[in-house]
């Protein structure tokens, strides 16, 4: 079938759509999912077809509505809880860290939580410290949790399938700087592997790793370097956790070099796992030490110009890439 | 209910009070022993509320616990040998070796843990209840215990809060041993009345005395009875009093022995016990013979432990991701693109339960007690 051109919101709604027109044990749990639409709008109008029961708006109790969510899950609903930002998933983190990737474990393989976490991640508003950070690598070290990001609509559009028919809770960070992002969707492609990361972009010089709001910049970023015949290979890693390491590793045995591009911050963070993934994996390989790009080191600003200053943009990953393809000078 | 009926109750209500004493007894030997180990918290002078609430209840019921947690496990019917195992780092423990003392769980019994982070689990109670209440398990109550140092929590105001506004089918039980570890009611709690702040939530909330297990067999089938008929959610306080210290670690500085002795006055098997042979419900044998087999189960439950093999570390990262099996798989992959009936959800769940869903509602009814 032709492929279906529409925003990563639209993409992620249709996904919310089919969930819960075909399963009735799916339940919308969040903030203002209801009359408002959502924050970013993404449930927009589904109460209308399915009810308050089931698109269901919560008080302003981050822990309460997600563990509401893992016990629904343990009594045989498929919630999908939607947190407005990651910021806000912190009032979270006990019941996501605590309870969420424990409760199999603890309990000895009896207790599994099919339960999907929806949240927006990112800067780029100008919505400052408390509403744009990128902390999906603190969700990411968590052995329990499975942890995706689409960057495009059709993952939009078919990752949500996949979370909620794994048994395991599975936490979508939806970057807010992509819901309005065009792209093609095959309505008929079918929920998609999970586990692994996308090469988006071929190319022969250095492999570019990113992923959410980072993969359409590096795209960006490639394509400049190819006017200025660096072949960047781009991939998408859509799954934070597991990583797949085996599509990396792959890559980079190729090209020889790695840049790893990531809105969280330096320390600790997503970009230093991935760079030691791929050294670990591939040292023998490397022709240059694995870049890594990632936010600096600051809460993010309000302003725009810092704003933009403390988030990778499309130059500096142009400029960080040619430094690790060894063409800085050129 | 006929007399007969009502002493057969008093009588089982008495034999569980003393199965958890002797049980709990035990593991603090046992402790002593390094056979258990990590934190270990007794419920010893609190076994009233368990065993008053814990025979109120049915087989579709969910139970919610906290870390001191080893009575209501044993009164849902888990056996002792598993518990025991359990504590014992045993695979077969009642959570393969990886919960130990604080992480209780049995599926087949409904019996959700077990629970360490004080108040967590208050939240999942009301997702338990919400699953009840949209699956259409009419009549079906969560019941979750916890002590009043959750109180303090955000997440019981939270939860509290949820109940209310979703009319969840949830018993909040209280026990109020009127000490947060090593705080103090007054200390911990701006308001002490504790029923009264519940009610400020709108949920019905009253306080019983816990030490007496009539008072808490009473308004607990009171409660459950409202629950199960209208839906709502419910609070009791039960008044309770833990005779030995907090967990094996702490050396109970905070409280004034004479507090603890004027309490143990009032030990709920030793008052109840009274009662019922001065009422002649039973004879001294009878009281006898509980204990007797209270001591032959805990001690079956220990050689059985002890017998028990480890698990093997090379199954230590099992049960940290249940794998996504290929039924649900395809199940994802045949969903139909059309809206699918009710009926049709239901006969997938009943073949793939148990390997996509928390705790699905048609696999409890072959390992009841």
């Amino acid at each position: 079938m032709t492929d279906i051109t529409m925003t990563y919101r639209e993409a992620m709604r249709e996904a919310l759509h089919e969930a819960l027109a075909t399963d009735d044990r799916v339940i919308i749990l969040g903030e203002d999912v209801a009359d408002y639409g959502g924050t970013y709008a993404v449930t927009k109008g589904l109460h209308e077809e399915f009810g308050r029961d089931r698109v269901r708006n919560t008080p302003l109790s981050e822990s309460g509505f997600v563990g509401a969510g893992i016990g629904a899950a343990l009594g045989g609903m498929r919630p999908i809880v939607e947190i407005m930002t990651v910021n806000f998933s912190l009032l979270a983190l006990d019941q996501l860290v605590n309870t969420a990737a424990t409760l199999l474990h603890m309990s000895g393989g009896q207790f599994n939580v099919p339960l999907v976490v929806r949240t927006t991640t990112g800067a780029g508003r100008q919505l400052a410290a408390q509403h744009s950070h990128s902390l999906e690598g603190w969700f990411a070290h968590v052995p329990g949790l499975k942890v995706v990001a689409p960057s495009t609509p059709q993952d939009a559009r078919w990752m949500l399938p996949t979370a909620l028919a794994d048994p395991n809770p599975v936490i979508i960070f939806e970057h807010s700087g992509l819901y309005n992002e065009r792209g093609d969707v095959d309505p008929t492609s079918g929920p998609v592997d999970l586990e692994r990361a996308a090469v988006r972009r071929d190319g022969d010089d250095l492999t570019i790793i990113a992923s959410a709001g980072m993969v359409p910049k590096a795209l960006n970023a490639a394509t400049a370097l190819a006017e200025s015949g660096v072949s960047a290979e781009v991939i998408d890693l859509r799954s934070l956790r597991p990583l797949d390491l085996p599509t990396l590793a792959t890559s980079v045995g190729r090209t020889h070099r790695a840049l790893v591009v990531d809105e969280g911050w330096r320390t600790g963070g997503l970009s230093a796992e991935v760079a030691a993934a791929i050294t670990e994996a591939c040292f023998w390989s490397l022709d240059a030490p694995v870049g890594r790009l990632a936010t600096l080191e600051v809460p993010i600003p309000y302003a725009k110009h810092l704003e933009t200053a403390a988030v990778p943009q499309i130059d500096d990953i142009v400029a960080a890439a040619r430094t690790v393809a060894g063409r800085s000078d050129g | 209910m006929t007399d007969e009926t009502m002493h057969a109750v008093w009588r089982g209500l008495l034999a569980d009070m003393i199965r958890i004493r002797v049980f709990e007894e035990r593991c603090a030997e046992l402790y002593g022993e390094s056979k258990i180990r990590g934190f270990l918290h007794l419920y010893i002078g609190e076994e009233a509320i368990a065993s008053g609430v814990m025979r109120c209840l049915e087989p579709r019921d969910a139970v919610l616990a906290t870390y001191r947690e080893h009575g209501h496990a044993l009164l849902r019917g888990v056996p002792a040998e598993s518990i025991m195992a359990e504590m014992f780092g045993k695979s077969t423990g009642c959570s393969g070796g990886r919960g130990g003392s604080m992480h209780l769980f049995d599926k087949p019994r409904r019996f959700f843990g077990g629970n360490a982070i004080v108040g967590g689990h208050l939240p999942l109670a009301v997702g338990l209840g919400l699953a009840d209440q949209m699956l259409g398990r009419s009549g079906a109550v969560t019941v979750c215990f916890f002590g009043e140092g959750a109180m303090a929590e955000g997440e019981f105001h939270e939860a509290l809060n949820l109940a209310a506004l979703w009319n969840v089918p949830v018993l909040f039980c209280c026990e109020n041993n009127r000490y947060a570890m090593g705080t103090s009611l007054r200390s911990s709690e701006s308001q002490i009345d504790l029923a009264l702040k519940a009610a400020s939530y709108a949920i019905p909330a009253w306080s019983v005395d816990g030490m007496d297990v009539l008072e808490v067999h009473r308004a607990t089938t009171k409660a459950l009875t409202a629950i199960r008929a209208d839906g709502g959610p419910m609070f009791i306080e039960f008044q309770t009093y833990r005779f030995r210290a907090h967990s094996m670690f702490d050396p109970d500085l905070y409280r004034d022995p004479a507090e603890v002795e004027k309490w143990k006055q009032r030990d709920p098997i030793v008052t109840f016990t009274e009662r019922l042979l001065a009422d002649s419900v039973l004879e001294q044998t009878d009281v006898d013979a509980l204990w007797d087999a209270a001591r032959a189960e805990t001690e079956a439950a220990v050689d059985s432990a002890e017998q028990a093999p480890i698990e093997p570390v090379e199954t230590l990262l099992d049960h940290v991701t249940r794998p996504v099996t290929e039924r649900s798989t395809a199940e994802a992959n045949d969903r139909p693109a059309a809206a699918g009936t009710v009926q049709d959800i239901k006969t997938q769940d009943s073949e793939a339960d148990d390997d996509d869903s928390g705790d699905g509602d048609d696999d409890d009814g072959d390992v009841w007690p």
